[in-house]
């Protein structure tokens, strides 16, 4: 067909439509929707009685995005910043505002060391990870593992076995370097 | 109380941890009864997220019984049954004040790209999120909403994320009447897109994703035509076949940063974190959309930079519209469409986990194993 200057006409009629599926057309006209336009200035709205909110209290320094003026007087308490995952983030935050790909790196490299820390500490402190457990991967003899995924075509199937490995890297490079390192000592003897 | 912890890429599971506590005069803290793990807790739980700690718990999606309050808290009681917004916010600076909930200046030191999150990172505030038996939630006043009475808390839950993003993605498309609107990814917020689009006029809704059972639940709950791109060389050639080679009105990215489709994209992305996301569904939806069309972004990405094709987008005279979901806004609409029939969110729900078996959820959820499309999560105090 010539590309010509009308819509190509649908298959259904909006009648059509209206008949076969609950609520078509119930939002049609595009101005009354909730959240059109994106901005509505109505600073009464949300049910909030107080121009600027009390300030939480601070109870160790809290990292902040250089991008801000000042501490948000509201923030997450989750798991404080600490060894040297946390010293890492501290001067990512303190450092390089979010334009910056330096900032993002230096985070991800943190959750690395962080989790090797979280290892270590686990093992110190006689409570050693569990492993399999963590991964939920029992779920594979209880959920149909092999059958989720043979002849379904999916595309993901690819690459599922990357994820145990990126899983195990920690464990695989740790001991790569400990057999490299025993090796050398052995050698020198 | 039990809560689920983070312990690193694909490993997570549940602790004895303190409860919250009041840390603000309008914090409230709420017994969680229903939680749900959403598809960007995925993104958190491989890893891809910078400033995910070990120790931190998800959930941004949940629904409970108010447990205790703040001393300036007005307008919720303990006993209350509530819907918290996944978005944490103060609803008075200046973006709140313009109603982008999810926007908020005042609830996320960690960054200013992004508002504040439950359970979402330090990149979205550092708040411990609600797949645990309590939360803290700041802002009582101003983020819960009590379920109504008529409602089920299995829909309510979904309604704190999953139906309100899937309903404000199909909003930014800028629908009307009698458009061709292709929706990227059929999990829950793409089976949501898709059958809000409906609400909103669409004259054809296309669903494309590579999971057979997951594009069942597009035909059946979201009315929607289909496509497994796996079974197509090329699904944006396939597209333009299918509309004329004009190209949709409208496309709604709600894939995100783990997308499947181009192995390199997903390994670099995905994997190897090089990328903020793999914009494999967003370049899809770029190419599939008509020149002068609008690109609908729903899925999560992360902050780094993603090989996305602007030239295209740019060179088609594209609009493209993004945002977090303000959460808040969308209910008393979507409570209508719930009570009206046109929406029954737990249609979605395919499997329901005890907190304790959180591990088995995430890996099932994550490994698309069982069919899952939605999992609940039930914590031991519901």
């Amino acid at each position: 067909m010539a590309y010509t200057p009308d819509k190509p006409k649908l298959a259904e009629s909006s009648d059509d439509l209206r008949a076969r599926i609950p609520g078509w057309g119930a939002d049609l006209d595009p101005k009354d929707r909730p959240s059109v336009p994106q901005e509505v200035f109505d600073p009464d709205l949300s049910g909030a009685h107080w121009e600027f909110p009390e300030r939480q209290p601070e109870r160790w320094p809290r990292e902040r995005s250089i991008e801000h003026k000042f501490l948000t007087p509201v923030f997450g308490t989750s798991t404080p910043p600490r060894g040297l995952s946390g010293a890492i983030r501290r001067y990512s935050y303190a450092k390089y505002s979010e334009g910056r790909a330096a900032h993002w790196l230096l985070l991800l490299a943190a959750d690395r060391v962080d989790v090797a820390e979280s290892r270590l500490r686990s093992l110190v402190t006689g409570r050693p990870d569990r492993l399999i457990h963590e991964t939920g991967v029992r779920s594979e003899l209880s959920h149909h593992g092999l059958r989720s995924r043979l002849g379904r075509n999916r595309t993901d199937v690819t690459h599922h076995p990357l994820d145990p490995a990126i899983a195990a890297a920690p464990y695989l490079i740790g001991a790569g370097l400990g057999y490299a390192i025993m090796r050398r000592m052995a050698r020198n003897r | 109380m039990q809560a689920m912890v983070y312990r690193g890429p694909y490993r997570v599971r549940v602790e004895e941890k303190d409860r919250p506590k009041i840390e603000h005069p309008n914090d409230a803290i709420v017994r969680v009864t229903r939680a749900a793990i959403c598809g960007s807790d995925l993104h958190l739980y491989h890893g891809m997220m910078p400033d995910t700690r070990v120790g931190m718990t998800f959930g941004h999606e949940f629904v409970g019984v108010v447990d205790d309050v703040g001393p300036s808290v007005q307008n919720l009681r303990p006993g209350d049954r509530v819907m918290v917004p996944f978005n944490v916010f103060c609803g008075t600076c200046f973006f709140c004040a313009r109603g982008m909930y999810a926007n908020c200046h005042n609830v996320n030191p960690n960054a200013t790209a992004v508002g504040g999150i439950y359970g979402y990172s330090h990149t979205c505030g550092g708040y411990d999120g609600g797949q645990a038996e309590f939360v803290r939630v700041p802002f009582a006043d101003v983020g819960p909403s009590l379920i109504p009475e008529w409602m089920d808390e299995d829909d309510a839950v979904l309604l704190t994320d999953a139906v309100a993003t899937g309903y404000f993605g199909a909003q930014l498309g800028g629908i009307v009447e009698g458009d061709v609107v292709v929706v990227f990814g059929a999990g829950p917020v793409g089976l949501y897109a898709a059958k809000s689009a409906w609400l909103m006029g669409a004259g054809r809704v296309i669903v494309i994703d590579h999971l057979d059972f997951r594009l069942e639940k597009a035909r059946t709950f979201a009315h929607a035509e289909t496509y497994n791109f796996a079974e197509h060389d090329d699904i944006v050639v396939h597209m333009k076949k299918i509309t004329d080679h004009l190209g949709a009105d409208v496309a709604i990215d709600a894939v995100g940063a783990e997308a499947d489709g181009n192995l390199l994209q997903h390994v670099t992305a995905a994997k190897l974190k090089l990328q903020g996301g793999s914009p494999v569904a967003l370049n899809w939806a770029i190419d599939a959309v008509r020149k002068g069309g609008t690109v609908s972004v729903m899925g999560a990405y992360g902050p780094m930079f993603s090989a996305v094709k602007f030239g295209d987008a740019m060179n088609k005279g594209l609009t493209l519209r993004m945002n977090q979901c303000p959460v808040k806004r969308q209910w008393p609409r979507l409570f209508e469409h719930v009570r009206n029939g046109y929406f029954k969110p737990s249609d979605l729900v395919t499997h329901r986990i005890p907190l304790e078996h959180i591990a088995e959820g995430y890996h099932i959820f994550s490994a698309k194993l069982d069919n899952c499309i939605k999992p609940l999560i039930v914590p031991n105090a519901a």
